[in-house]
């Protein structure tokens, strides 16, 4: 299925979760935060959120910044 | 929030002898800072200072012209009614002179009205004394209707009023409340006014305030000197101004500094305030506060008024009487004055006098639109 | 007596916050920050990238330091909302710089969507700290609104110009009651200075510390700067003091008295 991410489509699997995902890429569920569809996930949610097509994620984290 | 929560945290402070304890040190950095600090200005109000008066004169009148420029605006008052239920100890109006009561038909307005615009004059300032049933609110209005028609800014010096009726006056086109606390000594103040409305100390105090919310342009307060120690007085009211000028930015804020004048009655003014004390207390007030509106009338003599202009003086009257009607009345025995006056030019003179001075006499500053 | 700044709920000893950005490397900003004894330490919210598998800047703050995210990349009120939200969400506390700025050419803020962002963020809960163009009747609505502070700027940011907008701070000073805080335009350590002498609660510095050659030191040099200057402003600078003149051209009238 096909879910936007950072505003880029992505194929990803179907039966993926958001935990799966950031797995997948390489991220850690505690250094990230999660933007559902505009809804901000609360870290202990995160495992039981199941993806599905058209979902929009924005995943976000700390840098420099003034 | 009221002013009276900041008199009530100076009462247990020694005012006379912080002024008298200034140090030399204290006043040279009031003098040389940008902007005077509420300390700068005790500093400049102390006696020590008196001893840099030319120094906080040439100061004073650097930062009038900036902000001002070479001008001066003029108004007058128009007293309308007399009629009085208080018994101020210092005021000729008092409910316990017997004289001849007046108050202005509608027609003797217009007639007054006729008389003051064809001198110049578009400001003007209206006033009755404290008496509800007399003139009330609607008498009020019914005035500035007719005024209205030939000034293009109506100030009032009433009895204090509630907001909604500053609002309502507003309306009709006032623009101007002139209204003054006489003393911020609570204690004294309650000696001052035996019985009448205007005995209710806050009620007075929060008036200028009540007049800010209600929307008018101009606010003019002051306290009149005599009646008690003058620098603990203007030093409140100094503050009150900085209250009102912090609390409402939108509103100019303006005092004035009579001095008690003879008037019918026994009252002798315990305080003696000198011509050398009015240039200290205009010089501290423009240091302290730059934009500050700042009046003196008629009671003042032509001398002090012409040399005090240029070290901060914003606006003065000019053609003044203080009898109802006086402008164009013919005045006899049974009429009194609420005081006499010092300066008995008349506006053209004034204006002339202006001009020679190098001064733009303002008539009409602004016009509603 | 001590010298503490309060912001919402926290005591600050020290005056100089700093900004975590354009450092060439974590670890730089990490000695750098140690130097300059900084208590409040801005950051950033970003997209991941390949970066954030490796390096949590987290990780490179010095521990106690209050941290205020900022609000970066919004271009109006809704999105500064929304960036807030999620900052707090990722454990950043709830401390909030808004920065919203819809001008790539000079990357001034907008004041209008400053505000509009300050009186939702107040009332949900933020300690709200707003990056403005130094206006008094807008410093006036921020506080009116609970800005915990308000951060004019001294100059465009990254400029490293100084406080080119010196005499409008100063009126802020004067008039704001809530903390004026310098931020954007710093460029070497005497203009923070000139900040704190004038009365400023504190200055935000970033580009100066991060691009200078030696991050470190400047940093340390800032901190006494900032230090200096205060002292300085709570000492009673003296200024020039004008001698008066024998004659009296304005009070020679008195004298007949």
């Amino acid at each position: 299925m096909k879910v936007k991410i950072n505003g880029k489509y992505e194929e990803v699997g179907s039966t993926l979760n958001i935990t799966g995902l950031l797995i997948s890429k390489g991220l850690s569920c505690e250094r990230v935060v999660v933007e559902h569809n505009r809804r901000i996930i609360p870290k202990e949610e995160i495992g039981a959120i199941a993806l599905k097509e058209d979902d929009d994620l924005e995943i976000v984290s700390f840098v420099g910044g003034g | 929030m009221s002013y009276y929560e900041v008199i009530k945290r100076t009462e247990g402070l020694d005012t006379d002898g912080l002024f008298h304890s200034i140090s030399r040190h204290e006043i040279e950095r009031a003098l040389a800072s940008e902007v005077l600090s509420q300390a700068g200005f005790v500093a400049t109000l102390s006696q020590e200072a008196e001893k840099y008066l030319e120094l906080a004169a040439a100061k004073a009148r650097e930062i009038t012209l900036k902000h001002f420029g070479k001008t001066i605006q003029l108004y007058t008052p128009i007293y309308i009614a007399n009629y009085c239920d208080n018994r101020c100890l210092y005021c000729g109006f008092k409910a316990d002179n017997a004289f001849q009561r007046k108050k202005l038909g509608l027609d003797e307005v217009k007639k007054e009205a006729e008389f003051i615009s064809s001198t110049g004059l578009r400001s003007i300032l209206v006033l009755t004394g404290d008496s509800r049933s007399e003139s009330p609110v609607s008498y009020i209005k019914d005035c500035v209707k007719i005024l209205k028609e030939y000034f293009s800014s109506i100030a009032i010096e009433v009895y204090a009023l509630t907001e909604e009726e500053y609002r309502e006056l507003i309306s009709e086109g006032v623009d101007g409340l002139t209204i003054y606390q006489e003393t911020y000594d609570e204690k004294l103040y309650e000696t001052l006014h035996p019985s009448g409305p205007k005995r209710d100390f806050l009620f007075r105090l929060d008036a200028p305030e009540r007049g800010a919310m209600a929307g008018m342009r101009n606010v003019n307060i002051g306290t009149l000197l005599g009646l008690a120690s003058w620098r603990r007085e203007i030093f409140l009211m100094g503050l009150h101004a900085k209250y009102l000028q912090d609390a409402y930015p939108d509103v100019e804020i303006g005092i004035s500094i009579p001095r008690l004048r003879p008037h019918a009655g026994d009252f002798k003014p315990g305080f003696e305030v000198s011509d050398r004390n009015i240039v200290q207390i205009i010089t501290a007030l423009r240091l302290f506060m730059p934009r500050l509106g700042i009046a003196v009338s008629t009671r003042e003599d032509p001398i002090l008024r012409e040399n005090i202009m240029p070290l901060g003086v914003t606006r003065m009257s000019a053609g003044s009487t203080t009898c109802v009607g006086g402008h164009t009345r013919i005045i006899n025995d049974h009429d009194r004055p609420q005081f006499e006056i010092s300066d008995e030019r008349s506006v053209e003179e004034i204006r002339s006098l202006l001009e020679r001075r190098g001064y733009q006499p303002v008539l009409k500053d602004w016009m509603k639109i | 007596m001590e010298d503490i700044l309060k912001i919402g709920d926290r005591s600050i000893k020290n005056r100089l916050f700093i900004g975590t950005g354009k450092f060439s490397s974590y670890s730089l900003m990490k000695k750098a920050l140690e130097a300059s004894q900084a208590e409040v330490v801005t950051v950033a919210l970003r997209r991941v990238d390949d970066t954030s598998k490796t390096d949590n800047i987290l990780d490179y703050i010095p521990k106690g330091c209050i941290l205020m995210a900022n609000t970066s990349g919004a271009r109006n009120a809704d999105e500064a909302v929304r960036i807030a939200r999620l900052a707090k969400a990722s454990g950043g506390g709830n401390w909030i710089k808004i920065e919203v700025i819809a001008d790539n050419k000079y990357l001034l803020p907008d004041n209008m969507e400053t505000l509009k962002a300050t009186e939702i963020l107040v009332k949900e809960g933020f300690v709200v700290l707003p990056y403005m163009s130094p206006d008094l009747s807008m410093a006036r609505r921020l506080a009116d609104a609970g800005a915990a502070a308000v951060m004019p700027l001294g100059s465009p940011i990254g400029s490293n110009r100084g406080v080119k907008t010196r005499e409008l701070i100063e009126i802020m000073v004067r008039e704001i009651k809530a903390p004026v805080i310098v931020d954007a335009g710093i460029g070497k350590p005497s203009d923070a200075c000139e900040c704190m002498e004038m009365g400023c609660a504190a200055v935000l510095i970033n580009t100066a510390i991060a691009i200078a050659s030696d991050p470190v030191n400047i940093a340390s040099s800032f901190n006494m700067a900032v230090k200096a200057g205060r002292l300085a402003y709570l000492s009673g600078i003296p200024f020039g003091f004008m001698q008066p003149s024998a004659s009296s051209p304005l009070t020679g009238f008195l004298r007949e008295e």
